[in-house]
């Protein structure tokens, strides 16, 4: 797709840039070209964000050079990014819920009415608005709240809002983590048009597979520092995994611990809930992973909150140890030992403007509590050590706030708080979601042994190689439904699609204005699976 | 909003979840208020009474208005109460002591709200002082000002009766004799107006909303918040002065130790009005409502002789069954 000798779009060289504590990029360099697309890997924490950030002016540089088209430039600002063609789709999404979608994506260029500076056009900007999303094949009324959207149209409409400012530049963080396959494919063909029309795409993604589908190069950093750049059809997923982290792991599936006839740890009987989940009904046992499989909005979180107690139910029956146990409250649930791990850790996993050492203890803050009533602190240090070094959390130290660090070390500081608190079941939801592959393995690694030290898991996930890589049994759904249940043995991709699409459940289109049932809108998620088996 | 964009796609769903729900509460509690009082009092629902209550709601309807800009954006002003009292103030100075025309100590009145709102949204977004400090900053500030300017003593305007005639006088009774409501509530519904276009129809409105909404988000896509957010704390403190001009007018005089307490009031006005004190969202027709929930409610008790300590008491109240309402109504989307 690219030429070689191409003229650099962007060329970035000797970046440095400190926050307090950590040397987040270290010498750093990146180039790009019109009409590419390239790829930037590297583990969670390698500074992936944090380089393009700066590029987008949302962080200044300590040192080093920025040229824009061979022209040194100073970017102080988003604003100043814009002005130079350059835009980013952020990790995190970066919305106003309260506005409507068309107020979304035109923040800050909205149209005005003739001969005023103050005064909006809505009318064209609603016009605008879907025109884009049109273009996108959304189906979206842009004037809808964006707070009403589903996480994947929130991400959608995220997307569409940086392709609005028709940039020559577009970094895209981690697009794809809260996609369904129809959308990622959607997304695809966005990207492939951009790119034909000679805009600069940077692409950041834990998923290996897809920069085989569509980067042009792939570059990789690690602890901060560029360590090479690879065309991507001469790189091998293996080459690019052992330079991100330095070491080979590429691990082959953990053999697991396959003792059948265990106890019982938790039976679920016939919960429902008006719109959400009909009959749900399955039993876990000790040292099992069950894991979840389904599409998007198939119910599968919602059975996690309803049992964590986090949503009411309408009706059915919560057996721990054989005892029917009330669940009410997430409070209840922790007391009969059960833990969640939330998808959404940032809101509901983590107290975000806290430190390390607190979010690792706060679920089971009472056990620190010495004889006078205050919490032991050299107690609660030695635990969050302890599961800082064993989880391999990456923090400068115990005092760092949790929204200081990436995605991958936040989600291991969640499973600390869970082992901190002594649960024995545990609802891992979408645990690995943007996670690099080496966070992956030791997540993996994690269930394993939590399972072999006899906890019961649940593992909520849409990509199926990991359900299938790591689930004793398979629970699959669909529309609020169970559609079947498989063993290990029986399990396979197809099986799972076939299950997961039997539609007829009770829930509606979840937030998708024009979706029809059965129609296209959800396609099965195939990209990972078509990849691993070439 | 304008609803004649695009095709294809269904927009009554959209009425349901608007933000409509919470000002529909409000306003049949306004009325339930109402007819409660009616009944309960031949002396509620005469025509002198409902100029007392819309009379009574023109100072706090406008302190309200400010400070519903400002808690959109997830802040709070402490200081409407005692700037409305320095504007009441340098009015004063400017037509009593300096002699100027009635229409140029208007201006100083209200610039002189406008200027304190802008320390309070300079000291915000520049030196990153939170709102509820900053404000309470500036709300002891002015209330010391007011005293040192004043030289702690009224100033009356009797020198220049003209100035009453701002409150007290009556447009519409010079076209409808029978119908003397007077100008402050004009002024009020006027200033309202003004109020919701600036929040729905201009760029400063949109933004309000956006910053109160993400801030972090809105400051990535490019909007040089702090700036607007300083324009918004001035927008708010403008409402108090003209809530100070009108208070002068009405009293005839500048009292420099009124004020403190005010705020309250109108933050109540807001709140009761549907507007979250999260930020980033509310609405101007809310704050109005809200502002005449608690003059009816105060209007309406005294006439029942409730003590005025039980007002105080009930008037609390009905801010948390509001607010509570709310949260309710939320939870069930
Ligand atoms: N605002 C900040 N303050 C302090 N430290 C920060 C801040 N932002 C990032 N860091 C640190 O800088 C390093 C690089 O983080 P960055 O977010 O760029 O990683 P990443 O490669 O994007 O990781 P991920 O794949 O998890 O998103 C991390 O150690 C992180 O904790
Ligand atoms: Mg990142």
């Amino acid at each position: 797709m690219t030429d070689a000798t191409a003229k650099p779009l962007v060329t970035m060289t000797g970046i440095d840039k400190s926050f307090p504590g950590v040397h987040a990029l270290d010498n750093c360099r990146f180039d790009l070209r019109a009409g590419e697309v390239h790829a930037l890997v590297g583990e969670n924490g390698a500074g992936k964000s944090t380089l393009m950030k700066v590029l987008a002016g949302i962080y200044r540089k300590d040192a080093g050079v920025i040229t824009i088209d061979g022209h040194e430039v100073e970017i102080a600002n988003p604003r100043a990014a814009q002005d130079l063609g350059i835009s980013m789709i952020h990790q995190e999404l970066n919305l106003m819920n309260h506005l409507t979608v068309a107020q979304n994506i035109f923040i800050g260029r909205e149209p005005r009415r003739r001969f005023s500076t103050f005064l909006l056009d809505d009318a064209t900007l609603n016009r605008n608005a879907a025109q884009l999303l049109e273009m996108m094949h959304l189906k979206i009324d842009p004037r809808t709240k964006v707070a009403d959207l589903t996480v994947a149209k929130q991400q959608m409409v995220e997307i569409a809002k940086a392709l609005s400012y028709n940039a020559r530049v577009l970094i895209m963080d981690e697009p794809t983590a809260a996609l369904t396959e129809a959308e990622i494919a959607e997304l695809f063909a966005i990207i492939r048009r951009l790119r034909s029309q000679g805009v600069g795409i940077v692409y950041i993604s834990h998923r290996l597979e897809e920069l085989k589908q569509i980067s042009d190069r792939i570059t990789v950093m690690r602890d901060g520092r560029y360590i090479d750049t690879v065309p991507t059809p001469d790189a091998t997923i293996e080459q690019i995994i052992r330079m991100m982290v330095g070491r080979t792991i590429y691990e082959s599936a953990p053999e697991l611990p396959t003792e059948e006839s265990r106890e019982i740890v938790l039976e679920v009987r016939n919960l429902n809930r008006a719109g959400v989940l009909k009959d749900i009904s399955f039993t876990l046992k000790r040292g099992e992973i069950l894991g979840f499989a389904g599409l998007m909005g198939a119910g599968r979180t919602e059975v996690a909150r309803a049992i964590f107690g986090a949503d009411p139910i309408d009706s059915g029956e919560i057996l721990v140890h054989g005892q029917p146990v009330r669940i009410k409250t997430p409070r209840d649930a922790v007391r009969h030992g059960i833990g969640y791990l939330s998808e959404d850790r940032k809101r509901y996993g983590l107290a975000l403007k806290m430190d390390v050492e607190t979010n690792v203890v706060l679920a089971a803050l009472q056990k620190f509590v010495n004889a006078v009533g205050w919490v032991d602190r050299r107690r609660t240090t030695a635990t969050a050590n302890h599961h800082v070094a064993t989880l391999a959390i990456k923090t400068p130290s115990l005092q760092q706030q949790v929204k200081n660090l990436s995605g991958g070390t936040q989600q291991k500081v969640v499973v600390g708080k869970w082992l901190t608190a002594n649960t024995d079941i545990l609802i891992f939801d979408e645990p690995t979601r943007g996670i690099d592959v080496g966070a992956k393995s030791e997540i993996y690694k994690l269930l394993n042994d939590l399972a072999r030290q006899g906890k019961a898991i649940i593992m909520i996930s849409s990509e199926l190689p990991e359900i299938l890589r790591m689930s004793h049994r398979i629970i699959v759904m669909c529309e609020g439904r169970i559609t079947g249940e498989l063993s290990s043995t029986e399990a396979s991709q197809e099986a799972i699609m076939t299950l997961a699409t039997q539609r007829g459940g009770i829930v509606a289109d979840n937030g998708d204005t024009g979706g029809s049932p059965g129609g296209q809108s959800d396609s099965p998620r195939l990209v990972s699976m078509e990849s691993q088996s070439a | 909003m304008s609803l004649e964009t695009t095709s294809s796609i269904p927009f009554s769903r959209t009425i349901f979840r608007s933000d409509a729900t919470q000002k529909i509460l409000a306003f049949a509690g306004l009325i339930v208020l109402f007819v409660v009082f009616s009944l309960a009092s031949p002396n509620f629902l005469t025509f002198n009474n409902i100029v007392g209550i819309l009379l009574a709601t023109a100072v706090n309807g406008l302190l309200a208005l400010g400070v519903t800009y400002i808690i959109i954006t997830g802040g709070i002003d402490l200081s409407v109460g005692t700037v409305m009292t320095l504007s009441a103030v340098m009015t004063g100075v400017a037509i009593v002591m300096w002699g100027l025309p009635i229409p140029i100590g208007v201006l100083v009145g209200i610039g002189t709200g406008a200027l304190a709102g802008l320390v309070n949204g300079l000291t915000i977004s520049k030196m990153k002082v939170p709102p509820f400090i900053a404000t309470l900053g500036v709300m002891m500030m002015a209330k010391g000002l007011a005293l040192v300017i004043s030289g702690a003593r009224p100033i009356y305007f009797n020198d220049a009766p003209a100035f009453r005639e701002i409150a007290m006088g009556s447009l519409v009774g010079m076209i409808v004799p029978d119908y003397k409501i007077p100008n402050a509530v004009l002024v009020l519904f006027g200033a309202a107006i003004i109020a919701h276009l600036i929040l729905t129809k201009t760029v400063m409105g949109r933004y309000n909303l956006a910053i109160g909404s993400n801030e972090e988000a809105t400051r990535l896509s490019g909007v040089n918040v702090d700036r607007w957010k300083t324009a918004i704390y001035a927008l708010g403190g403008a409402f108090s002065g003209i809530g100070g001009v009108i208070m002068a007018a009405r009293l005839n005089s500048a009292q420099p130790a009124l004020g403190a307490g005010y705020e309250l009031d109108a933050i109540a006005a807001v709140v009761i009005g549907g507007t979250s004190l999260s930020g980033g969202e509310g609405t101007i027709l809310g704050t109005i409502i809200g502002a005449f929930i608690i003059s009816v409610l105060t209007n309406g008790l005294r006439i029942l002789s409730v003590p005025q300590e039980w007002q105080m008491v009930i008037t609390g109240a009905i801010v948390i069954l509001a607010v509570y309402a709310d949260i309710i109504r939320r939870r069930q989307k």
